[in-house]
């Protein structure tokens, strides 16, 4: 980490020291037992055999990994090759998930330091101000946001209304509509780290930088984005991973008309197909795919924070 | 003049002005059709307050009482829990030095992010069927705490990052006990991380469906359970009448926190 | 928080304790059964109602396998699911002379298929499933699922289609004259063809929104349940609901005696109750479908007994129950599937 506020003597790091395992017992107890296990029996899951429409037999099996991986036509009795189908669901969702995360920094930033910038008696109702909303189940905001956006609804109305456009833009039903909805049901949780970190910053730095005649854009890339950064890459896990598995988004505002991670996995569950080793399989290789990211991301901050 | 030039960027304030308004607009249509004498979602049959007395009166009245009950009350407890456990657990990754297992127990927080719901949810009931737990309000509040961790972590984490570590020294150096000084120098300028996380275990605990839907015991619903499970008759502007008693409540509750939070600071 | 522990496993112990003095556990779908009804019921014997909810079938499943299955005395599963229910040996059986009621099954529904002479299940709610037009955007002829699968130009890009692997499938070989289950290879291929090359006119798959966009207009035909068409139709939308040439889809909805029922009495007297006219047309009242039992209709609705989508024609082809195919038959309908939304 770079900027004025990590230079701390490493005494003041380790604080904490010979308090680390209490203090990581509940999170270890939570995680490890009422999470690591059940998974863990996921995992297991995914090396067994289906039981038709739900279950599983306790045989081995490496039928769901084939599944993924190799294709051998609808009748399963054409030569063997690579199975397109479900990295394409993959490519799909990853690059939904990664514009609905950009479209929340660009606007999740500006917003965050808006905050940061009023009164500190007004932060914490602009902070409720921003999370109000989701007081309001997500399917129900969906089904608004749908009904706000659909070709003859309230959008269109007012934008041909004022002359902007002359034929109703057609957004339902699109990538697009769908990259709108994960934005929209996930956009606090980009707001709220990255003001938690702006929050701190020390305004006096960019006085100092501006008095030697840098720009505020400089001033922006150079200080002020280096010492925000933990709130932006907080935020961006926030956003981007959970979007990841969103179904409600897609089904609502995209249509449905091809599978996402999170409606793939849903069909082995919820739905006919019924599948719970394959489903199992998909979430442990989703799970493989955003622990390796996150393990980068860990270790490329340790090696930073050395001195 | 220095000081507002480089606080103030053109266009922060219009994108926050437009963040408002994309958040809000929803809202607006839901606000309008509680009001709607139509049993439609859609098409608008002049104002009435049935849905209110439905949702009051009407036979389904207790049941979404009660599920608005064990909504909230799971939420606050839930995201309470949550916050405290992820809070310790940003210390000992942050302050307490580095340590073997550290990028594992990063891992670990982040976990119930990074499994989809679904699976979970499936893999949590067969656990808890497993090791004998009824399932109930238990299972659900255990099941919540636990998936709202990363949640309350990571702005938690994101700003001790940014807190210097000097302060806690200084206090330390006048004979501050470790207790005194986390109370009484490190929570105050932690709090803006703290808030934000919890506000975040909170909305999330309160929208989840699809976990709280396999955990939950019979005789038990949440507001999202009975909103999801409406597919045998659709989705009718009660729901809409409730969500919006819903957002009374959250104002409610900022409005409140701002007088106090006025009061407090109007004080000694 | 040891307060809040001790009240909860406090109020665990009272919920126990009251099993035992008469209770009834019900796995049901939300907001399908009138509170009304509940509270006659327990008004009239004693027995206090507990209602879980699932929003769908293979949920209601998957929760039970995962090991809610001895929690609840009885379910509401679909046909299809009865019989998958049944073959995994999670449905326990009831004597006629316990169900006394069973007389009162209208006949056509006492030897279905999924549970011959019915040992396990009693009626619920029954329905049909084909598709609704706009009749204010296409006013031709209605009478073909061509119009789902083959559309005219006034409905293309404006179909929903059901997000649901069964009825999609189902109609789709009704189409084509395919029968379900089928191995026939060319068959097959010729349905998944057919069901890709329709998918271009298809702006949607939802189930739980296809009421909802057809109010709307954001669809101006779409595959749908009598019993959504019907409200469509109540909200102001100029709906026509069709019993196509080729056949639709019959589903009905069972209530199920379940393995392991820790009130398995209370359970038996509940279905009982169930089967009497007057309450099964409370829930055909409330719940906009038709009812399975004999003598229902002076308690009807004037609305809902004449409804058209309730009543098909007299000449209409009759509708079909969807069939659990063998495993690996099933294996090629999922796989067909997964290719139509790859």
């Amino acid at each position: 980490m770079a900027g004025p506020a990590t230079d701390s003597g490493s005494s003041a790091e380790s604080t904490y020291r010979s308090a680390r395992i209490p203090l990581l017992v509940p999170t270890w107890v939570m995680i490890g037992v009422f999470l690591v296990l059940p998974v863990a029996l996921m995992a297991v899951y995914s090396f067994l055999t289906k039981e038709m429409r739900g279950g599983v037999i306790w045989e081995f099996s490496l039928a769901a990994y084939d599944q993924f991986f190799v294709n051998r036509g609808l009748f399963g009795d054409e030569p063997a090759s690579l199975e397109w189908t479900y990295i394409n669901v993959f490519a799909r969702s990853i690059a939904q998930a990664g514009i609905a995360t950009v479209l929340c920094l660009l606007i999740g930033f500006p917003t965050a330091w808006f905050i940061a910038t009023r009164p500190p008696e007004t932060r914490g109702v602009w902070l409720f101000l921003i999370t109000v909303p989701y007081w309001v189940n997500l399917l129900i905001r969906t089904v608004s946001l749908r009904f706000l956006i659909r070709e003859n609804g309230p959008l269109n109305d007012a934008l041909m209304g004022a002359g902007v456009i002359s034929q109703p833009l057609a957004l339902i039903n699109t990538d697009f509509a769908v990259q709108l909805g994960l934005f929209y049901s996930y956009l606090p949780f980009m707001v709220l780290p990255v003001y938690a970190a702006v929050e701190r910053y020390n305004f006096t730095w960019s006085e100092a930088a501006a008095d030697l005649y840098a720009s505020r854009w400089v001033v922006l890339r150079e200080i002020v984005l280096p010492i925000v950064k933990p709130g932006i890459i907080a935020g961006c896990l926030l956003v981007f991973i959970p979007s990841l598995g969103a179904f409600l988004a897609p089904n609502l505002l995209g249509g449905a008309k091809s599978f996402m991670i999170g409606s793939l996995i849903d069909e082995q569950f919820k739905k006919s197909l019924g599948n719970w080793p394959f489903g199992a399989a998909v979430s442990m290789i989703l799970m493989s795919l955003v622990l390796i990211l996150l393990l980068l991301y860990a270790r490329s901050t340790a090696r930073q924070e050395r001195p | 003049m220095a000081l507002r030039s480089v606080r103030h960027y053109p266009g922060f304030f219009s994108v926050a002005l437009i963040c408002l308004i994309i958040l809000y607009a929803p809202l607006v249509v839901v606000m309008i059709y509680s009001f709607n004498a139509s049993p439609s979602l859609t098409n608008w049959g002049g104002v009435s307050l049935r849905w209110y007395f439905d949702v009051f009166t009407g036979p389904e009245a207790p049941r979404f009482k009660a599920a608005a009950w064990n909504s909230l009350t799971i939420a606050i407890l839930a995201s309470t829990i949550a916050t405290g456990i992820a809070t310790a657990a940003a210390l000992a990754m942050l302050r307490s030095g580095k340590f073997k297992g550290r990028s594992l127990t990063f891992a670990l927080i982040n976990l119930p992010l990074m499994v989809p719901e679904i699976v979970i949810a499936v893999a949590t009931l067969i656990f808890f069927t497993m090791v004998g737990i009824t399932t109930g309000y238990l299972t659900i509040l255990i099941a919540h705490i636990t998936f709202c961790i990363p949640f309350a972590y990571l702005p938690i984490a994101a700003r001790l990052q940014g807190i210097d570590g000097s302060y806690e020294a200084a206090a330390r150096d006048l004979y501050a006990t470790r207790l005194q000084s986390f109370f009484l120098v490190l929570l105050p300028l932690l709090a803006p991380g703290v808030v934000s996380g919890f506000l975040l275990a909170f909305i999330i605990s309160l929208d989840d469906f699809i976990i709280t839907n396999f955990v939950k015991g019979a005789g038990m619903e949440t507001l999202p359970t009975a909103i999801f499970g409406s597919v045998k008759q659709g989705i009718k502007p009660n729901i809409m009448a409730i969500s919006t008693l819903m957002l009374a409540v959250s104002i409610l509750f900022v409005t409140l926190s701002y007088l106090i939070n006025r009061k407090g600071r109007k004080g000694p | 928080m040891k307060l809040l522990f001790t009240t909860t496993s406090a109020l665990c112990l009272l919920a126990s304790a009251a099993a035992a003095e008469g209770t009834l556990s019900v796995y049901h779908w939300f907001e399908y059964m009138p509170q009304e009804l509940v509270d006659k019921f327990t008004a009239e014997t004693g027995i206090a109602v507990t209602i879980d909810t699932y929003d769908s079938n293979e949920a209601m499943l998957a929760s039970l396998k995962a090991g809610k299955l001895g929690q609840y005395d009885v379910a509401v599963p679909a046909d299809f699911m009865v019989a998958i229910m049944g073959a995994s040996g999670m449905l326990d059986t009831f004597t006629a002379e316990e169900m006394t009621n069973i007389a009162n099954i209208a006949p056509q529904w006492l030897d279905v298929p999924f549970d011959q002479g019915r040992k396990s299940s009693i009626p619920y709610q029954w329905g049909s499933t084909s598709f609704a037009v706009n009749r204010d955007v296409y006013k031709g002829d209605i009478s073909s699922l061509g119009i789902i699968f083959n559309p005219p130009d006034e409905l293309k890009g404006k179909i929903n289609v059901l997000d649901s692997q069964n009825e999609v499938l189902i109609l789709g070989s009704l189409y084509l004259g395919i029968p379900q289950c089928s191995t026939d290879r060319d068959q097959l291929r010729a349905l998944s063809e057919m069901l890709v090359n329709a998918k271009q006119h298809w702006a949607s798959f939802g189930s739980d929104t296809a009421k909802d966009v057809m109010v709307s207009g954001d669809a101006a035909a779409g595959m749908i349940y009598n019993g959504f068409a019907a409200k469509a139709r109540a909200e102001g939308a100029n709906v026509e609901y069709s019993y196509p040439k080729e056949g639709h889809v019959l589903w009905m909805d069972n209530m199920v005696l379940l393995k392991d029922a820790p009130n398995r009495d209370n359970a038996i007297k509940f279905m009982n109750f169930l089967l009497e006219p007057e309450n099964a047309a409370a829930v055909t009242n409330y719940a906009a479908y038709t009812s399975g039992v004999l003598g229902v209709e002076p308690f009807l609705d004037e609305a809902i007994r004449t409804s058209p989508e309730n009543n098909p024609p007299a000449d209409a082809t009759p509708g079909v129950f969807a069939q659990v195919c063998d495993d690996e038959t099933q294996a090629l309908y999922d796989a067909i599937w997964i290719n139509l939304k790859k």
